[in-house]
């Protein structure tokens, strides 16, 4: 789910998690340290050492989601809309997890949303928050909303099957 | 009475260890040094023996083998072994010879008897991985570029382990041969099994496992870990390495949680461990093997910053980051004390090899933080250096070339004609 114009790089932390860096256009590197346990860590990597962060911020999870949404984790919703008017065969659609459903306490990933209708989950909406690209892993709740992308009819069927 | 005297002696014990942890922790030390002290403290030769419970200690120090084995093997997935076995084996390798020279040569030295040659020089072969992970998490080079080669060096360490461990202890058993090379060789079909059913099975292992019920995912696993240490362990292979491999076969969400849940008992039995090879060390041996442990301490700090940078420098890392790279791999801790005691609770006569091992882990312990810390400084002062060095040689390239310049594009001056 990155932009084309972003060259992220992903070097996975054996023990600890993942990093995601990439260099803006002021020429400043800039990356997250995703922990296994869900906290993040902000760095801002040194202009004198390129290989050192001058700035470790230390994030819980919530913190970090907080943060996101100021970044614009928020306007995904709107450029999701925009993306199916550029691609007249993929649409966008929510499907709720009503409470007491199957699915409310399994997984993301349990859904099998991909493989059984094509459409891909791209955000979970829960309490007015957005968690972007959700971890295969994420446990579901009655009450969220599921944002997906994919053909009208794989969508259609998505809600079908979450429903039943 | 028999059971009074076996808990006050216990309950002293774990009291203290937890006393000297929270000193630990105000100091900003890690705890591992204190509690070989206390064992030290206690115990033969000690202020206070402990006749009552040192069985109890004893088979509670076995646990916390498994536990820390365990434990460890969890840290790491099956593919994160595998990739960086992959990239990084080179600098593995010369990590092996150039760190397991030392301790290899010290115990030719003292005249010891082969086995205990070879447990001395793991000794000093292995880094510290809990402790260096803490310090690079307080020192905030999580982020840091060098940072990834240190893990690997750390991960590959770990899979060196899985080998050695059971040649170690077939060579410490004494078996002949063909013995040992056959328990050698199931522990290596073993650990490919294990790396094979992680890789593929990982999902399906994990999800038979796996349980929201916290208690019961601790006795499954913690049982699971039990049962093939002691199968691994009447297999001549080390019960370390079953540990071991079933922490690399979990993964995942399973591994998260089975984690979160048996840390707690992995620092209490972890503790007693260390507790125990104190206790099974004679303080009396330590002044004179105190001067041989600053020795190797010193040497082996020099090697280990020397494997550290010139891996960071195949990564392509800047001298700053070498620098850091090398200091962040000198702390010494929980593995080497589970090396020297498998090698002292075996029959091998070594006199020293306890005394040797406790000193060298207490100055490493509390001195490889130290060197962590004073890495960043270091590297600055290196980085400098190698640049003003690039500043001269780029000037004297530039010189050269005004020279070749003004003598003309022929090379040769024309004499001048006087007329």
């Amino acid at each position: 789910m990155y932009d084309d114009d972003v060259d992220v790089i992903e070097t996975k932390l054996p023990g600890i998690g993942v990093r995601h860096d990439f260099l803006t256009d002021g020429g400043r590197r800039v990356g997250v340290v995703s922990h296994r346990n869900g906290s993040r860590d902000l760095v801002v990597f040194s202009k004198d050492d390129p290989d050192s962060c001058s700035q470790v911020l230390q994030m819980s999870a919530t913190e970090a989601d907080a943060l996101a949404q100021f970044l614009g984790s928020g306007r995904i919703v709107e450029k999701l809309a925009s993306l199916s008017e550029q691609i007249s065969s993929l649409a966008t659609g929510k499907v709720r997890i009503a409470h007491g459903s199957r699915y409310d306490g399994l997984t993301v990933g349990a859904t099998r949303a991909r493989t059984r209708t094509g459409a891909t989950i791209v955000a979970l909406m829960r309490d007015k928050d957005v968690i972007p690209s959700p971890n295969p892993e994420k446990v579901l709740r009655g009450g969220d909303t599921l944002v997906v992308v994919g053909t009208p009819d794989g969508i259609e069927n998505l809600r079908q099957i979450i429903d039943d | 009475m028999e059971t009074g005297v076996l808990l006050i002696e216990l309950g002293t014990v774990v009291l203290a260890l937890g006393l000297l942890g929270r000193l630990a922790g105000r100091i900003g030390l890690s705890p591992i040094p204190f509690y070989l002290l206390a064992g030290l403290a206690f115990g033969q030769g000690g202020l206070i023996p402990l006749a009552a419970s040192e069985e109890f200690i004893g088979t509670g120090a076995e646990i916390g083998v498994v536990l820390l084995l365990l434990l460890l093997g969890l840290e790491y997935s099956a593919s994160e072994l595998t990739t960086n076995l992959r990239q990084q084996a080179p600098a593995g390798v010369v990590n092996i010879v150039v760190n397991g020279a030392p301790g290899a040569v010290i115990g030719l030295i003292l005249g010891w008897p082969i086995p205990a040659v070879v447990a001395m020089a793991g000794v000093t072969y292995a880094t510290s991985s809990g402790i260096t992970a803490k310090v690079l998490a307080d020192l905030g080079r999580l982020g840091n570029r060098e940072t990834p080669v240190v893990l690997s060096l750390l991960v590959l360490e770990d899979l060196s382990m899985a080998l050695y461990l059971p040649v170690l202890t077939a060579m410490l058993a004494g078996v002949s041969f063909a013995v040992g090379a056959v328990s050698v060789a199931i522990a290596l079909a073993a650990i490919t099994v294990a790396l094979v059913v992680a890789l593929r099975f990982g999902r399906a292992l994990g999800r038979f496992v796996f349980s929201e019920n916290q208690e019961v995912l601790l006795l499954i696993v913690f049982g699971l870990a039990l049962l093939v240490a002691g199968i691994a362990q009447s297999l001549q292979v080390s019960e370390a390495v079953g540990a071991f491999l079933v922490g690399i076969a979990l993964s995942g969400r399973v591994a998260d949680s089975a984690r979160a849940v048996l840390s707690p008992l992995r620092d209490l039995f972890a503790a007693v461990f260390f507790v125990f090879f104190g206790l099974r060390t004679d303080p009396a041996d330590i002044p004179t093997m105190l001067l041989p442990a600053i020795a190797l301490a010193v040497v082996t700090t020099l090697t280990k910053i020397g494997v550290g940078m010139w891996a960071a420098r195949r990564a392509k890392i800047g001298p700053a980051g070498q620098v850091r790279a090398g200091t962040a791999i000198v702390s010494r801790g929980e593995f080497n004390i589970v090396i020297a005691g498998l090698a002292t609770g075996s029959g091998i006569v070594a006199p020293g090899l306890a005394a040797l091992a406790a000193s060298y882990v207490l100055i490493l312990a509390v001195a490889g933080p130290l060197v962590a810390r004073a890495g960043d400084p270091l590297g600055r002062r290196f980085a400098a250096r190698i640049s003003r060095r690039n500043e001269r040689r780029a000037r004297r390239i530039a010189e050269r070339q005004v020279a070749v310049d003004s003598v003309g594009a022929d090379g040769f001056e024309p004499p001048t004609a006087r007329v």
